[in-house]
């Protein structure tokens, strides 16, 4: 049997003012069970840690797929229930347009910057 | 036409393929915003493949079939399933559909491919790259 794998930091979140400002670790956002911790961590932050205002980062992020966009919305829904909100910034073109071409651009906040995305919660 | 590839229904497996294709465009001299597209669609493709189709069944397998020109990529990707009706696919960019996990990844490969085209049962997929350069001849 091998042994479960050693769970290891996929986000790392800082606190300016009370915006939770999400990097992500990996340049890869692939592979379900990946996605699937991402998930759990970004919703640790709403759930668990009370987090309202969360601004994701996406400047490490170099590839991503459509599984992980169901976690994006879901993790959006959650701060709309509890009057609270998501924020995108810095997303490289390309995947830009994965949010275009499924125009998750139109339900999603996305900033082009981390200073115009912390803007975006006054 | 081109590469031929056998690959079980293994995830690790697909991302191979995707690297030994990345090789091949990044020789081709296929630029950034090319390999991109094409990366995504392949991952779209055949986490289909492997999940949907082979229901990720080791002992069912995925055949790859591509080819890198100056001009056009091309792939066919078949997976031993049951096979769909991608008119059957809800339409992921509607309102109701928003929080369903799937279909955004066909909607992606039609995004980012010139073409996109399933046979048969619907357990065969092609799709095809035009390059901009070629495309404006």
């Amino acid at each position: 049997m091998a042994s479960q794998q050693p769970r290891r930091r996929r986000l790392e979140v800082e606190d300016i003012g009370d915006i939770a400002v999400v990097n992500f670790v990996d340049k890869k956002i692939l592979d379900e069970q990946n996605i699937q911790m991402i998930g759990d961590d970004l919703f640790r932050l709403v759930d668990e840690l009370g987090r309202r205002k969360v601004l994701l980062n996406f400047g490490n992020v170099e590839f991503m797929s459509s599984a992980a966009l169901g976690k994006l919305i879901t993790l959006h829904r959650k701060l709309q229930a509890v009057q609270g909100k998501l924020v995108l910034c810095k997303i490289a073109k390309d995947i830009l347009d994965v949010f275009k071409i499924t125009k998750l651009d139109k339900i999603l906040t996305i900033a082009a910057d981390e200073q115009s995305g912390l803007q975006s919660f006054a | 036409m081109g590469t031929e590839l056998t690959i079980p229904s293994d995830l690790a497996e697909a991302r191979r393929v995707q690297e030994l294709i990345e090789g091949d465009l990044s020789a081709a001299a296929y630029t950034e915003h090319e390999v991109f597209s094409i990366k995504l669609a392949l991952e779209e493709a055949l986490v289909n493949a492997i999940k949907h189709g082979n229901q990720m069944d080791p002992d069912k397998r995925v055949f790859v079939v591509y080819s890198v020109t100056p001009d056009r990529f091309d792939i066919r990707i078949t997976d031993e399933g049951a096979g769909f009706n991608p008119a059957d696919v809800p339409d992921p960019t509607d309102p109701d559909n928003l929080e369903r996990p799937c279909g955004r990844g066909l909607l992606l490969m039609r995004g980012f491919m010139t073409e996109v085209e399933y046979h048969g049962r619907g357990n065969v997929v092609s799709m095809a790259k035009v390059r901009e350069a070629a495309a404006a001849e």
